[in-house]
């Protein structure tokens, strides 16, 4: 199964061959572009996300936020305090949210079997068929596909895992967190990323 | 041949004319009606569906609800795991709340759902907050609970770090407004006094006491003359526009175009009078000798003397004669505007008309603070839990605030006297928190 719409690995692909086809290497003259593996596409969104992720909530919210520096304020309600950053979850929400608005070639959440955010537990079959497959296979992810609103789309689900006692002192200690044994290393919760597949 | 002529008449408005009367198709909202022989603000394309009515929604609504910090944002709902939610409610657009033109299911903040929409998506809630069990589906807007796009005001953390304090702060002041710093930020000079630009020789009139209420004025104080609103004597113009207003006041002057005096002004239109609204509606009282009065920057200020405490108070009952504003000179507030008028009160620590519903708020230019006067008054109107931390809570308490806000009799008599009614959220919070 192939994602069939020119994205953007596919486009390299592309040039790729292209340029290739100028030069004197006749094995890669064979080469055609057959767009790109869901799989692929999938995996190399996640490893971009999973790196912001990482740093932002390592190098700003854990360096400088309560645990370390004190001089930022990671909150929910950031923009009603002088000091406030985005708590990485947010910051992760707002790059899907801007994302969104450029684009419908793929969406992507966090969502968790332990949501503090109610609205952020698994809500079809395959989000919680992925996200307790990562949890009883740490360091696997999970490939799927579903229909949703009359769209397939190919869903993968991919371990979010707490990387800093920023990340479980706070969900330990949230009202509103279903659990409180978090430690560093755990999957917390998961990143679903949807690619829709007729396209 | 009639029916010939009425095709061509009709057709003529329809392709033809910029406004079209009897295209109508229905009562518009409150929020709309100053602006609804204007079609082509909402509907961009005359097919084009709600995607183009979506688009003109966003143009001029984006920036506020930004500003609110939208707690259900077009960009929570785009996520496909959302779409059986969407197949129930499509949160996406606006008109699945709002459908503008339909009067008989039009009520309060012109939402045209049935009141049960909040049950779509949240129907669980009592399993996560106990404390909401049995509540029913209508109570869940009611005043200090929930807004569906603005809950700056009551969100839980707010309610718990403001749940004490005395109900009033006697001692209480506004902040100063300083517009020259802020020009100063944004690069606008105010042209420098030069030799003649005071001059009035030219005009064959006696302009004795329009020179004396410029002399006291605050435009004297800053320099700015004649010439810089009316031009010199070759150039002159009679009446400067809101345009040459809007030169200096530029924050001051987009909040007018936003509101309901200004919009329609906003979009080329003839100034909004408040015949125009007793004809729309007819729910609003107005004075009867006022009601052509065009709404412009001088209806409210006078072009000479341009002070403001004018614009506070008898500007705003020069036209309005509803219960609320009736009320206003009897109430504690009103008594406030009265000793500062005697001269015993300084003004910051009165409270007028425009206090609060032209309240001055913080504003950030090219990282500036400065005290701007929101001159749009519908900014914080409606929901009025809007009003809460911008204008109640510089002289009252978080609590107090969300009971008085949420007493329409309390409303009616312009806050004279205590709330009657107690709204549960702060107690709520402060026990869940606890």
């Amino acid at each position: 199964m192939k994602y069939s719409k020119q994205l953007v690995l596919a486009s390299i692909v592309t040039v790729g061959a292209a340029l290739s086809a100028c030069s004197e290497s006749p094995e890669m003259e064979a080469a055609a572009p057959a767009g790109i593996d869901p799989k692929v596409f999938t995996d190399s969104l996640f490893a971009v996300m999973n790196s912001d992720r990482a740093n932002y909530t390592q190098l700003i919210v854990q360096r400088l936020g309560p645990n370390v520096a004190n001089r930022i304020k990671p909150d929910e309600h950031w923009e009603d305090m002088e000091e406030g950053a985005p708590l990485p979850a947010q910051m992760f929400r707002y790059g899907a949210e801007k994302v969104a608005e450029q684009t419908d070639d793929f969406t992507y959440s966090l969502q968790s079997l332990w949501p503090i955010n109610k609205q952020n537990a698994p809500k079809t079959a395959i989000e919680t068929a992925g996200l307790e497959y990562i949890r009883d296979n740490p360091g696997q992810n999970f490939y799927g596909e579903e229909e949703l609103g009359g769209v397939s789309y190919y869903t993968a689900v991919y371990p979010d895992v707490a990387v800093s006692p920023a990340c479980t002192s706070c969900h330990n200690d949230h009202i509103d967190t279903p659990r409180t044994d978090f430690a560093i290393g755990d999957v917390m919760g998961g990143v679903v990323i949807r690619v829709p597949l007729d396209m | 041949m009639i029916a010939l002529s009425l095709g061509g008449y009709l057709g003529v408005q329809l392709v033809v004319e910029p406004q079209k009367p009897d295209f109508l198709i229905g009562e518009t909202t409150h929020a709309h009606h100053q602006i609804e022989m204007e079609c082509s603000v909402c509907h961009l394309e005359p097919l084009g569906g709600v995607a183009v009515l979506q688009e003109s929604c966003v143009t001029c609504h984006k920036e506020e609800l930004e500003i609110a910090q939208d707690s259900h944002p077009r960009s929570k709902f785009t996520d496909p795991r959302n779409a059986d939610t969407l197949a129930k409610l499509d949160a996406r657009l606006c008109v699945t709340c709002h459908r503008e033109h339909n009067a008989d299911i039009t009520h309060e903040m012109a939402v045209t759902l049935p009141q049960d929409f909040c049950f779509h998506c949240h129907e669980g809630i009592a399993e996560e907050r106990a404390s909401h069990e049995g509540m029913g589906f209508e109570t869940c807007s009611s005043a200090g609970c929930h807004n569906y796009h603005d809950n700056r005001a009551i969100y839980e953390k707010f309610l718990v770090e403001n749940a004490l304090g005395n109900w009033v702060n006697f001692d209480a002041q506004l902040p100063n407004r300083n517009i020259l710093s802020y020009m100063a930020t944004l690069g606008i000079q105010v042209p420098s006094a030069q030799e003649g630009s005071r001059s009035v020789a030219h005009l064959a009139v006696d302009t004795t006491q329009i020179q004396n209420h410029w002399e006291s004025s605050a435009h004297n104080n800053s320099n700015v003359t004649c010439s810089t609103c009316h031009g010199i004597k070759d150039q002159w113009v009679e009446k400067p526009s809101l345009e040459t207003c809007q030169d200096c006041h530029v924050d001051e002057s987009a909040g007018f175009l936003r509101g309901k005096h200004g919009m329609r002004l906003a979009q080329s239109l003839s100034p909004m009078t408040p015949r125009q609204s007793l004809q729309a509606h007819g729910d609003l009282a107005f004075k009867q000798d006022s009601l052509d009065t065009p709404l412009g920057c001088n209806s409210c200020h006078d072009a000479h003397s341009v002070e403001v405490e004018t614009a506070a108070v008898s500007s705003c009952l020069n036209c309005h004669d509803d219960k609320h504003s009736k009320s206003f000179k009897a109430s504690p507030h009103g008594r406030l505007w009265s000793e500062f008028e005697a001269g015993t009160r300084a003004q910051n620590s009165a409270v007028s008309c425009a206090t609060c519903h032209l309240p001055r708020i913080e504003a950030t230019t090219f990282g500036v603070k400065r005290i701007l006067v929101q001159h749009n008054q519908n900014d914080t109107l409606k929901p009025n839990e809007k009003m809460i931390r911008p204008v109640c809570m510089s002289c009252h308490s978080l609590p107090f605030s969300i009971d008085a806000l949420a007493d329409p009799k309390l409303i009616e008599n312009n806050f004279s006297g205590q709330p009657s009614l107690h709204i549960n959220s702060v107690n709520m919070s402060l026990e869940r928190v606890k």
